[in-house]
């Protein structure tokens, strides 16, 4: 996976837009949807996060010679 | 990544950028504002190394005309490794509120990078006996 500055504006755009549907949701009284919802985008974030410091680490291993 | 050629003003305005969308994201959701916080980190920290890459790539070259021990110089570069991820992680750590975590890593990256000397400094402890007349 490549990376580059858009990816920082992805991620603060999934989480402003689960805070919207989440507002959406709860006023609809549908909290337990609203709850899906936030754990979905979490999961989406935290894999993009994820596989960026697994980016990371692999180059550090190549840099400093840990093998 | 066509994004190599970038500069300290690039590093800034990504930073400053990253802040404000930290500020807007802290309202709301303030579990993907330390997620986006440590994208942020980690995109800076793949810049700087591919710089160090640069230095590190010099060293070597001096140490191989120096014709030094390269088993050393490995070492040293471990120990430069493992101080740059530990300060990573630390920073992290603390920035998500975990102070005791953030300094149980500090603890962990001190201690392997004694275990890492532990060769250099037996071969300088040998060479200090050696020079000692009995």
């Amino acid at each position: 996976m490549s990376f580059d500055v858009n990816t920082i504006f992805q991620i603060a755009g999934i989480g402003i837009i689960v805070a919207m549907i989440q507002t959406v949701l709860k006023q609809m009284g549908k909290d337990d949807w609203s709850q899906w919802v936030t754990l979905i985008g979490f999961v989406v974030v935290l894999y993009m996060v994820a596989s960026i410091i697994s980016d990371l680490f692999d180059k550090i291993k190549s840099v400093f010679l840990f093998k | 990544m066509e994004v190599m050629s970038i500069g300290i003003l690039q590093i800034v305005g990504l930073g400053l950028v990253a802040t404000f969308l930290v500020l807007v994201l802290k309202e709301q959701k303030p579990v993907f504002a330390f997620l986006l916080t440590v994208f942020v980190g980690v995109f800076i920290f793949l810049f700087l190394i591919d710089q160090i890459k640069e230095v590190i790539n010099m060293l070597e070259k001096i140490a191989e005309s120096a014709h030094l021990n390269p088993v050393y110089v490995e070492t040293i570069l471990k120990i430069i490794g493992i101080a740059y991820i530990a300060e990573f992680g630390m920073q992290i750590t603390k920035d998500a509120g975990q102070g005791s975590l953030a300094s149980k890593i500090e603890l962990a990256g001190k201690i392997l990078i004694l275990v890492m000397a532990i060769p250099i400094m037996t071969a300088i402890i040998k060479t200090v006996i050696d020079l000692i007349p009995h």
